[in-house]
C-alpha cells in the first residue's frame, strides 16, 4: 500500500455513500422528463395460450405487437452445438408463453391511468396445457412451448467417463436427488426505463436501471435496426443488480420504439408485482447425483444428471443455457475429482426466463456437491471436515488444472477449511448433540471463478464475449483525475476502489478522483458488471491507463524541472527530482493552459489515455471460501436458527477490505435467502403463487446472524495487484453449509433435507418421512 | 400496482361517516390492509371514507372496570403502553410483534379486527377476552361479544351499514393468567399458527387457536387444556382435520405452548 494509506489495501470509506446515506442517489424513478407518458403493460394472465388478438379500449394509447412491427425479436443464441434457438417477441405475437409476458403497452399521463387502460383491454386467447415443471417438460408427450422444436429443451451437454466398474471397487456410494427453488431476484429498486428521442442529435436516449449499459445499447440498436451511434444508454444510480439487471428487456425495446414513434418521452417503472411474477427468475436446478469414494473418503467419481429450468425464452445476452451448461464445468468444485460423468439439460417451461443470479450456477452446484460429500462421509463414518480435506486441491498443486480443464490460479483451500472449523467449538457441539439437542455443524468449501475472459466465453458463443476491458484516465486543467469506465457500479463501491487504484499508481488523492460510469456516450465500451469481474478488469484497466498517463506527466514534469526525464520519478502525486518537484496539478495546468512551457518531445495525445487490460491467462481468478455454520433445528416446528456463521475467504489482494466484507455479508444474506426463505412456487397451470413480499420471503436484519469473516490473502499471480473476483462468493456457500448443518442435526434420526429452501415444512417433512416428527 | 380511480371523503363526525357508508363508501383507518388490496385492484371501491378524523376514533378511555379503546388506536400506541393496567401490558406484548414499527405506526386495532385476516394478531387475541366490540350503525350502538365478532375468513359480525367504533375490555383482576404463542418465519410474515389462553380467576379459562386459514377456534372453557396442555392440544387440533401436516404440527405446538404459559 502507498504510505498515504489510501491506495490498494486501504479500507477507505466509500466516496459514494454520502449521497446514498442522504437519500440523494438518483435512480430512474427519480427522473421524470417534461411531457413524459407513463407505460403500463397488459401482461399475459396465463402461462400458455394461443393469442388471437387484443380488443383495445375505444380510447387511449394502446400498442400491440402488430402496431410495433419495427421491433425485431430478441435473439440470444448460443454457439454450443445442439442449441435450439427461439425468438422472443418484445410484445407477444401469436403465443403466450408465461404469465406476465407483455402483450400490449398502454400509455397515459400517469401510471394509474395507464393501468386503467390495461385493465380495459381484452386479450383474446385460447389456453393451452401449461408446462410448469422442468422434469415434466422433458416428458415425450409434454406440450411443446416452441412448436418447431422436437422437445422442450434449449440444450443438452454431456461427458461420458466410464463409471460402470466403480460399484465393485468403491467403499461407499451415495445417490441423492436434490432441488433448488425458483427464485425472483429482488433488488430494492426494480427495473425502470425512460426513452426519449433527441431530434437534434437524431439519437435515442434510454435511461435504464441496468448493469450493462453498452450491451443494452447494442441490443436496442440491433432489435430496432438503428446504428449504434443513434442510441445512448444511461444507467444512473442503480439500486442493486445481482444479475437481475443483466438482460435486454422487452420493455426497453418497447419504450424505445414508442419514444421514436410518439416523439415524447416514455417511462416504465417496474413494480413489485412485475418483479416477482412477470420478469426474469433464477436458480431452479434439479440434480440426480451419484458419487463413489474409497474407504478414506477419496472421491472416485461423480455422475450427475442436472436439469435447469430456463423458462420460456433465451435471455439476452447470457442465453438460456449459461447455468446448465456451466454445471458440467464447475461441478468438481475445489476438489481433485478423477472421473466425472454428466448430462445437463436446459429445460424450457412456461415460466419467465432465468437469469444468472449472484453466484450463478455455483450456488446450486455447491449445494449438490457439498451435501453429497456429507452423505458420503456419513456412510463412511468419517468426519465432514476430513472428507473435504482429503479431496481438496492441495496448495502445492497450484496453479492446478482439473479434469474438465478449469485452471485454479492460487490458494490454500485446505487451510481455509482448517481455519473455519477451528473457529467452531466442535467438541461443545458434539456434546450438545450427545445430550439430545438437535443442533448441527455444516461445512461448505467452494471456489469462485471470476473475471473469466475471452477464452472462456467465446466457447459459449453468447452474443457478448468480453475482451479487453478499457478505461480512460484524464486530467482536467485543475489536476482532478477523471476516470471513465464502461461497466457500472451499483453497490460494488467502484467510485471508491477505482479511485484507490488510481491513487496507488499516480498518487492523486482519492478525493480528487472522479469516476464517470453508466453512460455509453461518455465511457469506453464494456460488457458490463457481472461475473465478479469489475475489480480485476476495470481495476487493471484503470491502473494501466493511469500508468500511461503518469508517463506522459513525467515528460512534462521533467521539462518543467529542467531535468533529464530519466532522473525524475512520479511520487505522491508529483514529478520529483531530488528536492525539486512539480505537482500533477501544475503538469495539468501546463498542458491545458500554458502550452508555451511544454517540451518539444511531449506526447501529443495529451493528458488523456485510454488503455485496455486483460489478465494473461484470462481463464479467471479463483477466489475461494470455507463456510462453517452451526444451526439449531426445532423438531416440533421445523424452524431453523443459525447460531454461528463463520466464513474464511481468500480474495487475493483486497483493494478495499471493508468493501469486500460488505460484499461477502450481502452475498451471504442472499445465500441465506436461497437456503431458508426464497421460493417462487408455480401451480400446475403455471401461475406464480407469491405475488407480494408477504408471500415471497426475503431474509431481513432479524434473519441474518452475526457473520464472522476471516481473510486469507493469496494474491493471484495473474492480475494487476493480485486481486481476485469475489463479488458473488457470499451467495454461493450458504445453502450448502446451512443444509449440511441441518442434516447433521437430523442425522441421528436418519433424516435429510434435499430441497431448497429448507423451510420448516420441509424440515418437518424430512423428519416425518423417517417417522421422527 | 396502482388503485383504480376512487373518490376520497373525510367525514368529520360519525353521522357523516355512517351516511358515507350507507352511500357505499369503503371505510379505511390505517390503510395497511386496504392499501395493498387497492393497489392490487382486489378492492375497487368508488369512494373511500377515511375514518381517522372522527371524534374519539383513537381515544383510549379508562372507565371503572373496563377500558374502551377507540377503533382507530394504532398498534404503535398500544405497544407504547397507552392502554393501562395488566390488560394494557398484554396488549402491548402482542402489539410489539405485529409486523414492524412502520406498519404499527399506521395500522389500527379496529382496522385489523374488521379486516379479520385469520392470521392477524388481534383476531387471535381479542376473542379470548370477555369484552365487546362496539358497533355503530344507523340504529345506534350495538355491543358484540368479542368471541363472536369474527365470523369467518375476512368476515365479521358488522353489518354493511355499521362501523366498528371501539373495543371494550375488562380491567383484569389480580391473578389473571395469560399465555400466547405464534409462529412466523420473520417479522411481518403473517403467522402460520397462533394461540392464546386467558384465565381470569373464578371463571372458565378461554382459549383461541387461529391462523388456520379458517375462522379462529374459540374455546369457551379451556380448563381441560390447561390441565393437560399436550394431550388436549393434540386432541383439539386433530379434530380440526387440517390438510397440511406442518400446519397441524404448528397448531398443536401453539395451543400447547399458550396453555402451558397460562397454566
Ligand atoms: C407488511 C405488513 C405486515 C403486517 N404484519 C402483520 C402481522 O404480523 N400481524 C397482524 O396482525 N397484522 C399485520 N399486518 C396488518 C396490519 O396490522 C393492519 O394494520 C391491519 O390489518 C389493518 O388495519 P388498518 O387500520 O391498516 O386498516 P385498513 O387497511 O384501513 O382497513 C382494513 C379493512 O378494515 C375495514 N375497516 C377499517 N377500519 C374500520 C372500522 N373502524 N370499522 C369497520 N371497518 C373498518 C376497511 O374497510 C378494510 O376493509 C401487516 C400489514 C403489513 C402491510
Amino acid at each position: 500500500m502507498t504510505v498515504s494509506g489510501k491506495g490498494v489495501g486501504a479500507s477507505l470509506r466509500r466516496k459514494e455513500d454520502r449521497r446514498f446515506l442522504q437519500g440523494r442517489g438518483r435512480y430512474v424513478g427519480d427522473i421524470r422528463p417534461a411531457g413524459v407518458l407513463e407505460v403500463a403493460f397488459l401482461r399475459s394472465p396465463v402461462a400458455h395460450a394461443r393469442l388471437r388478438g387484443v380488443q383495445k379500449p375505444a380510447q387511449g394509447l394502446v400498442f400491440t405487437a402488430a402496431d410495433l412491427l419495427e421491433i425485431g425479436p430478441i435473439r440470444a443464441n448460443s454457439a454450443l452445438p445442439g442449441f435450439r434457438a427461439s425468438d422472443q417477441p418484445a410484445l407477444a405475437r401469436d403465443k403466450l408463453r408465461h404469465v406476465g409476458e407483455p402483450i400490449a403497452a398502454c400509455l397515459a399521463e400517469s401510471r394509474a391511468a395507464a393501468e386503467d387502460l390495461a385493465a380495459a383491454c381484452l386479450p383474446d386467447y385460447e389456453e393451452l396445457p401449461a408446462v410448469s415443471d422442468m422434469l415434466a417438460a422433458l416428458a415425450p408427450d409434454a406440450p411443446l412451448i416452441h412448436e418447431h422444436w422436437s422437445e422442450n429443451a434449449f440444450l443438452e451437454t454431456k461427458r461420458e467417463d466410464e463409471v460402470a466398474d466403480l460399484d465393485a471397487i468403491a467403499a461407499a456410494k451415495v445417490r441423492r436427488r436434490l432441488r433448488t427453488a425458483r427464485q425472483s431476484m429482488a433488488p430494492i429498486e426494480g427495473r425502470g426505463v425512460i426513452a426519449e428521442w433527441d431530434p437534434r442529435l437524431e439519437q435515442l436516449i434510454v435511461t435504464s436501471s441496468t448493469q450493462m449499459p453498452h450491451v443494452t445499447k447494442s441490443g436496442i440498436a440491433e432489435c430496432l435496426g438503428l446504428d449504434e451511434g443513434q442510441v445512448r444508454v444511461i444507467s444512473p444510480d442503480v439500486g442493486g443488480g445481482f444479475g437481475y439487471k443483466g438482460i435486454l428487456l422487452a420493455e426497453e425495446l418497447v419504450c424505445a420504439a414508442l419514444a421514436i414513434r410518439l416523439g415524447r418521452p416514455v417511462r416504465w417503472l417496474e413494480d413489485r408485482l412485475e418483479q416477482l411474477t412477470a420478469n426474469a427468475n433464477c436458480r431452479e436446478h434439479f440434480y440426480d447425483v451419484t458419487a463413489w469414494a474409497d474407504a478414506e473418503g477419496r472421491l472416485l467419481a461423480c455422475e450427475v444428471e442436472a436439469v435447469v429450468d430456463a423458462g420460456a425464452y433465451s435471455a439476452y445476452p447470457f442465453s438460456a443455457c449459461l447455468e446448465a451448461a456451466q454445471i458440467g464445468s464447475i461441478f468438481p468444485g475445489p476438489y481433485t475429482l478423477p472421473r466425472f460423468r454428466f448430462r445437463t439439460v436446459s429445460a424450457c417451461t412456461n415460466k419467465p426466463p432465468i437469469l444468472p443470479y449472484r453466484g450463478v450456477a455455483r450456488t446450486g452446484v455447491c449445494f449438490a456437491m457439498e451435501t453429497t460429500l456429507d452423505a458420503l462421509a456419513r456412510q463412511l463414518g468419517i468426519d465432514a471436515a476430513a472428507i473435504r480435506a482429503i479431496n481438496l486441491v492441495p496448495p502445492e498443486a497450484m496453479p492446478y488444472r482439473n479434469l474438465v480443464g478449469k485452471v485454479f490460479d492460487s490458494g490454500d483451500y485446505p487451510e481455509a477449511l482448517r481455519r473455519a472449523v477451528a473457529a467452531i467449538d466442535v467438541a461443545a457441539l458434539r456434546a450438545r448433540q450427545a445430550a439430545g439437542e438437535t443442533v448441527g455443524l455444516g461445512l461448505a468449501v467452494f471456489c469462485e471463478q471470476g473475471a473469466h475472459g475471452t477464452s472462456v466465453y467465446h466457447g459459449w458463443g453468447i452474443p457478448f464475449v468480453p475482451g479487453f476491458e478499457q478505461a480512460q484516465a484524464r486530467f482536467t486543467p485543475d489536476g482532478v483525475l477523471e476516470l471513465r469506465v464502461g461497466l457500472h457500479s451499483h453497490g460494488q463501491g467502484l467510485e471508491t476502489t477505482l479511485a484507490q487504484v488510481a491513487h496507488e499508481v499516480l498518487g492523486v488523492d482519492p478525493a480528487r478522483v472522479r469516476l464517470v460510469h453508466g453512460d455509453t456516450a461518455l465511457t469506453p465500451y464494456s460488457t458490463g458488471t457481472w461475473g465478479s469481474r469489475a475489480m480485476v478488469m476495470a481495476g487493471g484497466a484503470v491502473a494501466e491507463a493511469c500508468r500511461q498517463l503518469g508517463e506522459r506527466a513525467l515528460t512534462i514534469g521533467a521539462a518543467l524541472l529542467q531535468a533529464p526525464r530519466e532522473a525524475c520519478v512520479l511520487r505522491d502525486g508529483a514529478i520529483v527530482q531530488g528536492e525539486a518537484k512539480v505537482t500533477l496539478d501544475e503538469v495539468a495546468r501546463t498542458w491545458y493552459r500554458r502550452p508555451q512551457n511544454l517540451p518539444r518531445e511531449v506526447d501529443k495525445g495529451g493528458l488523456e489515455v485510454t488503455a485496455g487490460y486483460r489478465p494473461d491467462p484470462d481463464t479467471g481468478t479463483h477466489s475461494y471460501a470455507a463456510h462453517a455454520v452451526v444451526a439449531r433445528v426445532d423438531r416440533e416446528t421445523g424452524a431453523v436458527v443459525l447460531e454461528q456463521y463463520v466464513i474464511v475467504e481468500d480474495g487475493g489482494t483486497l483493494v478495499n477490505p471493508m468493501i469486500v466484507d460488505g460484499q461477502v455479508l450481502g452475498g451471504t444474506a442472499q445465500g441465506i435467502g436461497t437456503a431458508l426463505y426464497e421460493e417462487m412456487p408455480f401451480d400446475a397451470q403455471g401461475q406464480p403463487l407469491a405475488g407480494t413480499l408477504a408471500d415471497y420471503l426475503l431474509p431481513g436484519a432479524s434473519e441474518v446472524p452475526d457473520i464472522t469473516i476471516e481473510h486469507m490473502v493469496t494474491p493471484s499471480p495473474w492480475t494487476r495487484f493480485g486481486q481476485k473476483g469475489i463479488g458473488e462468493s457470499g451467495a454461493i456457500g450458504p445453502p450448502a453449509a446451512i443444509v449440511n448443518a441441518i442434516n447433521d442435526a437430523l442425522a441421528r434420526f436418519g433424516a435429510e433435507v434435499t430441497d431448497l429452501p429448507a423451510t420448516p415444512a420441509r424440515v418437518l417433512a424430512a423428519l416425518a418421512k423417517v417417522g421422527a416428527a | 400496482m396502482k388503485p383504480a380511480p376512487f373518490d376520497y371523503t373525510r367525514p368529520r363526525d360519525w353521522s357523516a361517516a355512517l351516511a358515507a357508508l350507507a352511500a357505499g363508501a369503503r371505510p379505511t383507518a390505517g390503510g395497511q390492509s386496504l392499501g395493498p388490496m387497492l393497489n392490487l385492484r382486489l378492492a375497487m371501491p368508488e369512494t373511500i371514507a377515511d375514518l381517522r378524523h372522527l371524534p374519539g376514533f383513537g381515544v383510549i378511555d379508562q372507565q371503572r372496570d373496563c377500558v374502551r379503546i377507540g377503533a382507530g388506536t394504532t398498534h404503535a400506541r398500544i405497544e407504547d403502553g397507552a392502554v393501562p393496567g395488566q390488560v394494557g401490558a398484554i396488549l402491548a406484548r402482542i402489539a410489539r410483534n405485529i409486523a414492524y414499527r412502520a406498519v404499527r405506526n399506521r395500522g389500527t386495532l379496529g382496522g385489523s379486527l374488521s379486516h379479520a385476516d385469520p392470521a392477524a394478531d388481534w383476531v387471535t387475541v381479542l376473542p379470548a377476552f370477555p369484552g365487546h366490540a362496539i358497533a355503530l350503525g344507523p340504529e345506534g350502538e350495538r355491543r358484540i361479544p368479542l368471541g363472536c365478532f369474527v365470523t369467518g375468513v375476512f368476515a365479521v359480525a358488522l353489518q354493511e351499514t355499521e362501523l366498528l367504533q371501539a373495543v371494550e375490555l375488562p380491567m383484569l383482576p389480580e391473578g389473571t393468567r395469560f399465555g400466547h404463542w405464534k409462529f412466523c418465519r420473520k417479522p411481518g410474515e403473517f403467522s402460520k399458527a397462533s394461540a392464546c389462553v386467558l384465565a381470569l380467576p373464578g371463571s372458565a379459562p378461554r382459549a383461541v387457536l387461529a391462523a388456520l386459514d379458517q375462522r379462529p377456534l374459540v374455546i369457551d372453557d379451556a380448563a381441560a387444556l390447561l390441565a393437560a396442555p399436550e394431550a388436549e392440544a393434540a386432541r383439539i387440533v386433530e379434530g380440526l382435520r387440517l390438510a397440511d401436516p406442518w400446519r397441524e404440527a404448528l397448531a398443536r405446538v401453539a395451543l400447547r405452548n399458550a396453555a402451558q404459559e397460562a397454566a
